[in-house]
């Protein structure tokens, strides 16, 4: 039971990965944006809709999230399906004490136990759960339309330090492998198991397959190391850079800074 | 405990991110000039192994599970600055491709978990695990302690986050524009769970990840040293503060002056002769009535020892603060040489009986 579950919980990252790459292949408005445009306006998004102190702004933003999700094809995607669950499991965790919690006037009460709903903790769950909603499906909508190399491509085109973008790469390529290893390990020891497991062997088990993942990626790492010093690495990392901006991505840029805008135009209200 | 956008004002994270950053940039200066060539495979794979050990859900004595960090074992073996960036790339990649955790609080969660965790896991080993040989249980001990504290420290650093929010962040109406709750719901509401449930996934993976890592001789752990380029040995650094916090100590002694009266309970022969200290005492001791003459006991054993510097304040010194201070430097001296030398003793002791080396 908790050796599936172990291997459930690596497989579904594992999938869940594989997915989010695979889904950028697909043909939508947003896959067709330049990376660095894309880049540049989830972060502008984001900071519009975490700094707006204004409702209707803020929905504004929820809706214009949800509807690039929907033209660019990903609303069949696993992710975010999980990601918007993820959303309502936290929302229901952190706001939803909210509406009874904060002081103010009160807006209502719940049938049966009677409860009261305070209007301004009405207001700030509906403002929790807005921003966290709107700010995590743009960045997952422009990230999963984007090639993880053009994402890292344009995080260089943006300043962040080479040496960073070579290990945020070359992370995700080992991710898979060590999510795979993980794996290989927890299944080869359920096969070798014949009755269920104790607490402290499953503790065991549990901590001696993280002890393995750990040596191998310790051995991994030299091994990467030695294979890149032989290829001719001396510790200057070199990125091509081959991007072009065409019309629609200065389009799409003009209008990501006009919303933002209006976003910002709605502080304070 | 990852936050996601929108529970953070943006002041708030732009103030994460500037408190993050010089961390970040001496790591990686730190890492560069040691590493070299292997910085960039080694911090690749091991932010890979962090992102995939978070995945491992842990069996906790009372039947619950949880999920584990892995700041603590990073800090262990690759040192501070390295797991901090390992664990910042983990966390990048996290907020990136899965949501977990916001990009505006990307540098909050980095604070709270990367780099407070890792130089709380990285103190409380060095401090406990000192300069022990590598089977010794204590060095076990100190890294079950670590992951645990390193964790809880990270969580309450996210309560403190979340419960600044109502207090900095709210509109006229006083409705609070980011998290809701202040610091007395979010500190036991965060703090429960993780001393509770989280805290103890660390201990057990940290635990159980470094005894794995010495029963099976790994060469990780004896390369590690290259890696961390903080403290020039194990145990060096937490000795030299301690040795200033000891003589800090010892030169606030004097405050001790301040308080007035004598301890309750350490009264002298003199003190239940002279009529003032009579009333003292009684006022004290909640009206209890004294007896009339100094208990005999009491007159006899106060005679059996005289202190050679009665009330710390030697005869030869008529400053009271210098006397304090003298007194204080003279039993820490005193307290050192005696353990000193149960410790020669020890050692003398135990260097007769073969020990089992790992």
């Amino acid at each position: 039971m908790f050796v599936g579950r172990l291997l459930q919980g690596l497989a579904t990252a594992a999938q869940l990965a594989e997915e989010a790459e695979a889904l950028n292949a697909r043909q939508g408005l947003l896959q067709g944006l330049d990376a660095r445009v894309k880049l540049v306006s989830m972060l502008v998004l984001i900071v519009a809709g975490v700094q707006t102190h204004s409702s209707s702004a803020l929905a504004s933003l929820l809706v214009m999230a949800f509807v690039l999700a929907l033209v660019s094809r990903l609303y069949t995607m696993p992710v975010l399906r999980r990601l918007w669950v993820g959303i309502l499991l936290v929302a229901a965790v952190m706001a939803l004490p909210a509406l009874f919690l904060v002081p103010g006037g009160i807006a209502g009460r719940l049938p049966m136990i009677g409860w009261s709903i305070t209007e301004p903790g009405l207001r700030s769950a509906a403002f929790l759960f807005g921003r966290a909603a709107a700010s995590s499906t743009f960045s997952m909508s422009l990230l999963a339309t984007t090639p993880w190399p053009h994402v890292l491509k344009a995080m260089r085109c943006l300043g962040v330090p080479a040496v960073l973008v070579a290990v945020l790469g070359m992370a995700q390529r080992y991710i898979f492998l060590l999510l795979q290893t993980a794996m290989e390990l927890v299944e080869a020891r359920r096969s070798r198991i014949l009755g269920p497991l104790g607490a402290p062997g499953r503790r065991h088990m549990a901590t001696s397959a993280a002890g393995a993942l750990f040596e191998r990626s310790f051995f991994l790492a030299c091994e990467v190391h030695l294979a890149m010093v032989s290829r001719g690495y001396r510790g200057d990392v070199r990125l091509l850079d081959d991007f072009h901006m065409r019309r629609r991505d200065w389009l799409a840029a003009c209008f990501v800074v006009v919303v933002a805008l209006i976003a910002s135009i709605g502080v304070g209200r | 405990m990852h936050i996601p956008d929108g529970y953070l004002s943006p002041i708030t994270c732009v103030a994460t991110y500037a408190a993050v950053m010089p961390f970040w940039v001496v790591a990686l200066r730190r890492l560069k000039r040691v590493l070299h060539t292997r910085m960039v495979p080694l911090l690749a794979v091991f932010s890979a192994f962090s992102f995939v050990v978070m995945m491992f859900n842990l069996p906790l004595p009372g039947g619950t599970s949880g999920h584990a960090v892995g700041v603590a074992i990073a800090s262990i073996v690759l040192g501070k600055w390295a797991a901090m960036v390992a664990i910042s790339i983990a966390l990048l990649i996290q907020a990136l491709f899965f949501g977990d955790g916001g990009i505006t609080t990307f540098a909050a969660n980095c604070l709270n978990m990367a780099v407070a965790g890792s130089f709380v896991a990285s103190w409380t080993f060095a401090s406990i695990a000192g300069k022990t040989r590598a089977g010794e249980a204590r060095r076990l001990f100190a890294a079950g302690l670590a992951g645990y504290l390193a964790l809880n420290v990270s969580a309450l650093l996210t309560a403190v986050e979340f419960g600044i929010q109502p207090i900095f962040f709210h509109d006229a109406a006083g409705t609070p524009l980011y998290a809701p709750y202040g610091l007395s719901v979010a500190v036991p509401a965060m703090m429960i769970g993780h001393l509770a449930v989280a805290g103890l996934a660390e201990l057990v993976l940290t635990a159980g990840l470094f005894a794995y890592l010495l029963r099976t001789q790994s060469d990780a752990l004896t390369c590690a040293a290259m890696v961390e380029v903080s403290a020039p040995a194990c145990g060096t650094k937490p000795i030299a503060r301690l040795w200033y916090g000891l003589g800090a100590v010892v030169a606030a002694t004097p405050l001790g002056l301040l308080a007035e009266g004598t301890a309750w309970g350490e009264w002298s022969v003199q003190d239940f002769i002279d009529d003032a200290s009579r009333l003292e005492i009684l006022r004290v001791s909640d009206g209890t009535a004294l007896p009339d003459a100094v208990p005999a006991g009491l007159r006899r054993l106060s005679e059996a020892w005289t202190a050679p510097w009665a009330d710390y304040a030697p005869s030869f010194l008529h400053n009271l603060s210098l006397g304090y201070v003298l007194s204080a430097i003279v039993g820490v001296g005193l307290t050192l040489t005696a353990w000193y030398l149960i410790a020669r003793l020890l050692r003398a002791v135990t260097a007769a009986r073969p020990i089992e080396r790992l």
